[in-house]
């Protein structure tokens, strides 16, 4: 409007929310609403340690807790054609781009490691919810592709955490042609006779859901995740009425038979490791301590990892409890 | 005749010469002949003007056009000995889905398609031509069989998504898209697309996903509806013409962009005041699609149909 609102008053806000930004020390679980200290939070896995709740992860957080040792090389992913529609909303496709790479630090919602789980190797992708709501255009499908010919080059089964609103609708039509391309990624993998295991996590939906999400050898998701085609708002509005307390969550869909197993997050690593090595014929995971990965698997972290989950060489498969639910 | 929106003024025109001409009828001694001729050449230049050169969002609507021919029409048109065949096995009949045997030409075929109805009873029984997972799981009992016979797969395409219900999400909407779309790029015989309405979205990419894919000219083919993209990116559901513009959704767009094969030329004024034409067309692009693939062997079907989707988008507009 004028001069103090447009000019001054940004400014001021500005000086403020400079200081309380770098030092975020707390979180406060949505959930319940209890006060996390970030290393705490960092330690659980981003897993609200007094209810449980499963909060936001990003792929490097992940993959740092996953593999052996926090150690992973990135799969090289091709790039696709930048802004391939020229599109415009309120903003120019590129400046959102732009503006969700530097709030990440990434290049795109998904990244592509290989690397060894509790000795077991694997190429694993993971969709980042952060960057663009994990939404999945050119790139995504490429990295999905790369993550499958990467797996069959190597023989190793891909482990895929999903995690998305749906399709990048910056991308028009070209987002869409994702959910043909991604299943033929999916056929590699089963034309190889690799398994392919897809981990479900909060939100996965649309036409993520309606392609590699969904066409997984075993599905496991996180707890309470949302999954779904349609999201609850559009269907509420669709049959105007109610819909059931759970619907779409992750033990719903798990009594409606799409999903395998809901696994904590906490548990997850020991549940791929097990059923990936029966998959592939391998004998049980060893457990204990396990001597620090092979050189020439281990390569180094990217200098930028996110700070949320420190890497912890000695820890390998936790014992077995006793007996699995 | 149902007007759009933007055809008003030549609904006026035409309305015009309808009255003079209901006039002349009770009074035999007027003479309108010639003003109402007049009118009418004024209304087929207008008609011609105006769809000349559509903008996306009217092509939206003329692709809703109720009065355009559905998947039904086309069926009862083209194919002779249609037997349509009904059910997944598993739970339901969907009748948004229909499709069964049929001959094209003589040949043998499996032919699937959305149908939306044409009147309020039929829309309702069609649900609008939303499918619900037995639609698309009846979709693949199908295509299963045409591969196992080796009979072309013909598909018409024209929802405007797949439904979004209770039922729907309950018995894995997503995981009936996600397989329906497997079993197209698995097909060992040749599957060919054609648009002819509405493409909504993953509703629409499981039936599309062929190694031939032609759109009628003033169909649309999409990620999401104009007006779904509106509210999400522009927070706000009135900016849909924004919205299809910038969603490249027309067949021309998309032809470019490498995402269809061709585009098959709809009568002026839209296929919904030429029905006859529309759907002659149509069957003479799938004559030629067909032709095309012929003795093309089942290995060589899937190959080629997997890597014409894993190249799609490498060139983007700029092609």
């Amino acid at each position: 409007m004028n001069w103090i609102s447009n000019y001054v008053r940004p400014k001021i806000n500005s000086l403020f929310s400079r200081r309380e930004v770098p030092e975020n020390l707390w979180t406060k679980c949505p959930e319940c609403g209890t006060m996390l200290f970030h290393r705490e939070l960092a330690d659980n896995l981003n897993v609200c340690t007094s209810c449980d709740h499963h909060m936001g992860i990003t792929p490097r957080a992940r993959f740092h807790a996953l593999f052996d040792g926090g150690i992973f090389t990135e799969v090289k992913v091709p790039e696709p054609v930048i802004d391939p529609l020229q599109f415009r909303d309120q903003k120019k496709y590129p400046d959102r781009m732009r503006g969700a790479q530097k709030a990440t630090g990434e290049k795109e919602a998904m990244l592509v490691a290989e690397g060894e789980i509790a000795r077991t190797p694997v190429v694993v992708a993971a969709q980042d919810f952060s960057f663009m709501a994990g939404s999945m255009g050119m790139y995504v499908g490429n990295a999905i592709i790369a993550a499958a010919q990467r797996a069959v080059a190597l023989k190793r089964p891909l482990v895929l955490f999903s995690a998305a609103g749906g399709a990048r609708m910056q991308e028009g039509i070209l987002s869409l042609m994702q959910m043909p391309r991604t299943t033929v990624a999916v056929q590699m993998l089963k034309e190889a006779g690799l398994p392919y295991i897809v981990v479900l996590t909060h939100p996965t939906t649309g036409g993520v859901t309606a392609s590699y999400a969904m066409l997984g050898d075993v599905h496991i998701a996180e707890p309470n995740a949302l999954i779904c085609f349609a999201g609850p708002r559009v269907i509420e509005q669709t049959i105007r009425e109610k819909l059931p307390e759970g619907f779409q969550r992750a033990e719903y869909l798990l009594d409606h038979g799409m999903l395998d197993r809901v696994t904590h997050r906490k548990k997850l690593r020991e549940e791929l490791v097990t059923v990936l090595r029966m998959l592939t014929g391998q004998p049980p995971a060893v457990k204990g301590d396990l001597p620090a990965p092979k050189p020439e698997v281990a390569a180094m972290p990217a200098p930028e990892a996110a700070p949320a989950v420190v890497p912890e060489p000695a820890k390998a498969v936790e014992p077995k409890p006793a007996a699995k639910p | 005749m149902n007007y759009l929106e933007f055809e008003k003024p030549l609904a006026e025109i035409e309305g015009k010469a309808e009255e003079l001409r209901a006039l002349a009828r009770k009074n035999e001694e007027m003479d309108v002949e010639k003003e109402a001729a007049a009118l009418d050449r004024k209304a087929d230049t207008l008609l011609r003007d105006l769809y000349k050169d559509l903008s996306p969002w009217r092509k939206c609507q003329v692709a809703r056009h109720p009065d355009r021919p559905h998947c039904k029409d086309y069926i009862e048109a083209l194919f002779t000995e249609y037997t349509p065949l009904a059910g997944d096995r598993n739970f339901a009949d969907d009748h948004s889905v229909m499709g069964g045997l049929a001959r094209f030409n003589d040949t043998p075929v499996m032919v699937i398609g959305h149908e939306k109805g044409n009147d309020t009873k039929s829309r309702i029984e069609r649900n609008f031509g939303m499918a619900r997972p037995e639609g698309y799981r009846k979709a693949i009992r199908l295509m299963d069989m045409a591969h196992r016979f080796g009979l072309p797969v013909i598909t018409l395409v024209d929802t405007p998504g797949a439904y979004p219900g209770k039922g729907a999400e309950e018995r894995g909407q997503s995981e009936a898209i996600a397989r329906t779309t497997q079993k197209c790029l698995e097909l060992g015989a040749p599957l060919i697309a054609v648009i002819i309405g509405e493409g909504g979205s993953g509703g629409a990419v499981a039936f599309a996903t062929a190694n031939r894919i032609a759109m009628l000219e003033h169909s649309i083919y999409s990620v999401i509806s104009p007006e779904g993209c509106a509210s999400i990116l522009w927070k706000d559901a009135e900016k849909m013409r924004e919205a299809a513009e910038a969603l490249r959704l027309t067949a021309q767009d998309l032809l470019k962009l490498g995402v269809i094969d061709r585009i098959v030329k709809e009568p002026v004024g839209g296929a919904q005041r030429g029905a006859r034409e529309a759907i002659d067309a149509v069957g003479k692009a799938i004559e030629a699609m067909l032709k095309e693939l012929s003795g093309k062997k089942p290995e060589a079907l899937i190959k080629d149909r997997r890597q014409k989707f894993l190249d799609m988008g490498s060139k983007g507009l700029a092609a």
